[in-house]
């Protein structure tokens, strides 16, 4: 067709957002962080019946250093909330953050002393799933519509505000 | 075996029991606190009953009730013999001024995180606990949540009209 | 480094993000090279103030908050609640009633025993196992969701019977799950049994003799491993559970490869039970007849004014039911799970309160693993089959 054929093999041109974009998007590692009943629901994701390895998510990092996704799955408690900020201030650049369930999005059936009403008191989260537990599928469309997120960004720094 | 048990305390330990309760077939005794720790070693090392398990402590709040005349705090003692497969109750009466009794770690090793709990949960003293600290609760948390006069601290949910507002705390 | 009566020690912390420790657990421990010389267990990483909330919600509002302490095994939770309170009206189930939430909560053992494989495997190394477990797992979530709409969390329970009838299908899928299990099963113990790695890996290793395991108020398959023979199913029958045949697996040696004999057995011996319900199930309601405590049925309401008034005010007021304490005791996948529920005669709870199994389990922790390597924390804290949802509450 028209384009193709005025361009010479094996060469692509587009701009470096989207490359890196691209990039980035399609081999994100979570961090293994489930806290309560989510996790299970987290664990059943990435087993066979719903498989979660198909959309980049091969391992799930144990330490904070080598992840970039970190899906804070299950009720924060008052006593957890610290290790949860120091978690994600070890974290590096580029970072996102998933809440997925009720209760790590707004404290779910739990409203008393004990529990941390909502973890975007503690961290900034980029997408919310809500569900209690979600169902694998639920939180795979999350995680899509942090894909769809992430194309919108810029390398020059404004992370969250779209590109040009 | 009820029987028996009642034949056991009328002779061995006549001054302890103030009453009995036999509510939907489980029979449970209200002891002096003086008297626990002898029971209750009596009743472990007893060739006949053999109570070797002790499977639960639980404390009660009796604020604001009739029932807080005997003792604002109430200690329940769930004692399981595995040889004759039967379960009743040692409930103890304490007052809200001096919330304090035996702790039972040299008899069983259960004992240890239950009391712990307990003492976290609800702020009775256990003399005798070889390490008597906060167990489920944070550290900066003052105060013992399970007791009637704590707050349930509940967070009023957020709507987009009062969005911009600090969230309101009912206590 | 500390100077500890001539020996220097290292303090490691195993904190609570940590891939094997089943939750948000940390454990201290005090090491002389590889060997444990000190463990301190700290818990309350997950509290959530269950009983607390408990006190200030009606008797049924009650029963999703007791579905998601011990979240691998949420049917087995609500019985025991749902028993409790029927000890305390003195409400007697029809037979229906009896042999479903027989049938549910067995399956919801298969279903536990089935993470605990997985993820017990994985801690030792076994990375398959995990798969392969899970696998099953989803057609018992199947069941789950045919019957009240919702994966894990089903709430399927209620005082005085079931929420709604089970479904059509119910009875070929749940002989599918009959039809398929005990081959998987002959397959995961022929990955694990004679594995050289899992045995040298599991065999000696978080020893308890039966009378420490007796004294630290152990119960579940942790206990039976050192051979105390304590099933509250056996020893003190509840929900109907004298009229089927079915045997307890007991150990030898208190090690962790007994244990997870015994857990594998068990499966087969709740595999046995299920087909005896379901052969025996019988027709009839699904709830019991008493009117102001438990919902009228909804052609009923639809159609008498009684029904409807009852329906409003249970659900508005709930029921106030008499002054009192029971303790009801069931045999979770964990352990033995008890409710201790006072009431004063008003329509909230006085005071509900949750024996742990996973709670006095891991009180035994320290005991086990002193004087050992520190790769077999790992493998002790696997077997002793905790979940920090119900350590917490």
């Amino acid at each position: 067709m028209g384009l193709e054929e005025k361009i010479p093999d094996s060469i692509i041109l587009t701009s470096l957002d989207k490359m890196v974009n691209w990039a980035r998007k399609r081999s994100m590692w979570p961090l293994g962080f489930g806290l309560a009943c989510c996790a299970i629901e987290m664990i059943s994701a990435f087993a066979p019946h719903f498989d979660l390895a198909r959309f980049g998510m091969e391992v799930m990092r144990p330490s904070p250093r080598q992840a970039d996704l970190m899906i804070v799955a299950g009720r924060v408690s008052v006593k957890m909330a610290p290790v949860v900020k120091r978690l994600y201030d070890q974290m590096p650049n580029p970072k996102w953050v998933i809440s997925m369930g009720a209760c790590a999005s707004c404290g779910g059936i739990f409203n008393n002393y004990a529990i941390v009403q909502g973890v975007d008191k503690i961290i900034p989260v980029d997408i919310y799933v809500p569900g209690c537990p979600p169902r694998p599928e639920q939180l795979m469309e999350g995680i899509l519509k942090l894909y769809k997120k992430v194309e919108q960004e810029s390398l020059k720094g404004n992370r969250g505000k779209p590109a040009a | 075996m009820e029987d028996k048990l009642r034949e056991f305390f009328k002779t061995v330990f006549p001054d302890a029991v103030i009453r009995e309760d036999f509510f939907r077939n489980q029979l449970s005794f209200y002891i002096r606190k003086e008297y626990l720790f002898d029971i209750c070693k009596s009743l472990q090392k007893h060739p006949d009953f053999a109570f070797n398990f002790l499977s639960d402590i639980c404390s009660l709040d009796w604020l604001d009730n009739p029932e807080a005349a005997d003792g604002r705090f109430e200690v329940i003692y769930n004692l399981f013999s595995l040889k004759n497969r039967y379960r009743f109750f040692l409930k103890v009466r304490l007052s809200n001024e001096k919330p304090e009794i035996d702790s039972l770690t040299y008899l069983w090793h259960t004992a240890d995180w239950l009391e712990r709990e307990v003492y976290d949960l609800m702020g009775i003293i256990f003399i005798g606990h070889p390490d008597l600290q906060k167990i489920v609760t944070p550290d900066e948390l003052e105060g013992f949540p399970l007791r009637k006069d704590f707050p349930l601290t509940y967070e009023v949910p957020q709507f987009s009209y009062n969005k911009d507002e600090p969230p309101e705390l009912i206590l | 480094m500390t100077e500890a009566a001539g020996k220097r020690t290292m303090t490691l912390n195993m904190g609570p993000q940590h891939p094997a420790t089943h939750g948000v657990l940390r454990v201290e421990l005090e090491l002389d090279g590889e060997t444990v010389v000190k463990a301190t267990p700290h818990i309350g990483y997950l509290h959530t103030g269950i009983e607390k909330n408990a006190e200030s919600k009606l008797y049924y509002k009650v029963i999703p908050m007791t579905d998601r302490m011990d979240y691998l095994a949420p049917m087995s939770n609500n019985l025991g609640y749902c028993l409790a309170v029927e000890k305390l009206l003195e409400l007697e189930m029809p037979e229906k009633v009896i042999y479903a939430r027989v049938l549910l909560t067995e399956l919801t053992r298969i279903a536990s025993h089935l993470v605990w494989v997985g993820t017990h495997a994985l801690d030792i190394g076994a990375m398959s196992m995990l798969l392969y477990a899970f696998r099953e797992r989803e057609m018992i979530l199947d069941i789950y969701e045919a019957c009240s709409g919702q994966r894990m969390m089903s709430t399927y329970f209620r005082i005085g019977g079931l929420a709604y009838d089970l479904p059509d299908d119910f009875d070929r899928k749940v002989r599918n799950i009959l039809k398929v299990l005990p081959d998987r099963i002959k397959d995961y113990e022929r990955l694990l049994t004679d594995n050289k790695i899992f045995r040298k890996r599991t065999i000696g290793v978080a020893y308890i003799s039966a009378e420490d395991a007796v004294n630290c108020g152990l119960t579940g398959p942790t206990l039976r491993g050192s051979g105390v023979n304590y099933d509250v199913r056996k020893t003190n029958p509840y929900c109907g559970y004298d009229k089927f045949q079915f045997v307890v697996p007991l150990g030898e040696n208190g090690d962790v490869y007994d244990r997870y004999l015994i857990r594998m057995e068990e499966m087969r011996q709740s595999l046995r039970i299920v087909q005896q319900a379901l052969d025996g199930m019988p027709a009839g309601p699904f709830r019991v007849h008493a009117p102001g405590i438990v919902l009228p049925p909804k052609e009923d309401v639809l159609s008498k004014m009684e029904s409807l008034i009852f329906h409003f005010k249970i659900i508005t007021e709930g029921f106030k039911p008499p002054k009192g304490a029971v303790y009801q005791a069931i045999e979770s996948p964990k352990g033995e799970l008890g409710y201790y529920i006072s009431s004063d005669g008003t329509n909230m709870p006085h005071r509900m309160r949750v024996r742990p199994p996973s709670f006095v389990n891991l009180s035994a922790l320290p005991k086990m693993i002193e004087g050992r390597l520190v790769a077999d924390v790992i493998a002790a804290i696997g077997s002793i089959d905790i979940v920090l949802g119900e350590v917490d509450r």
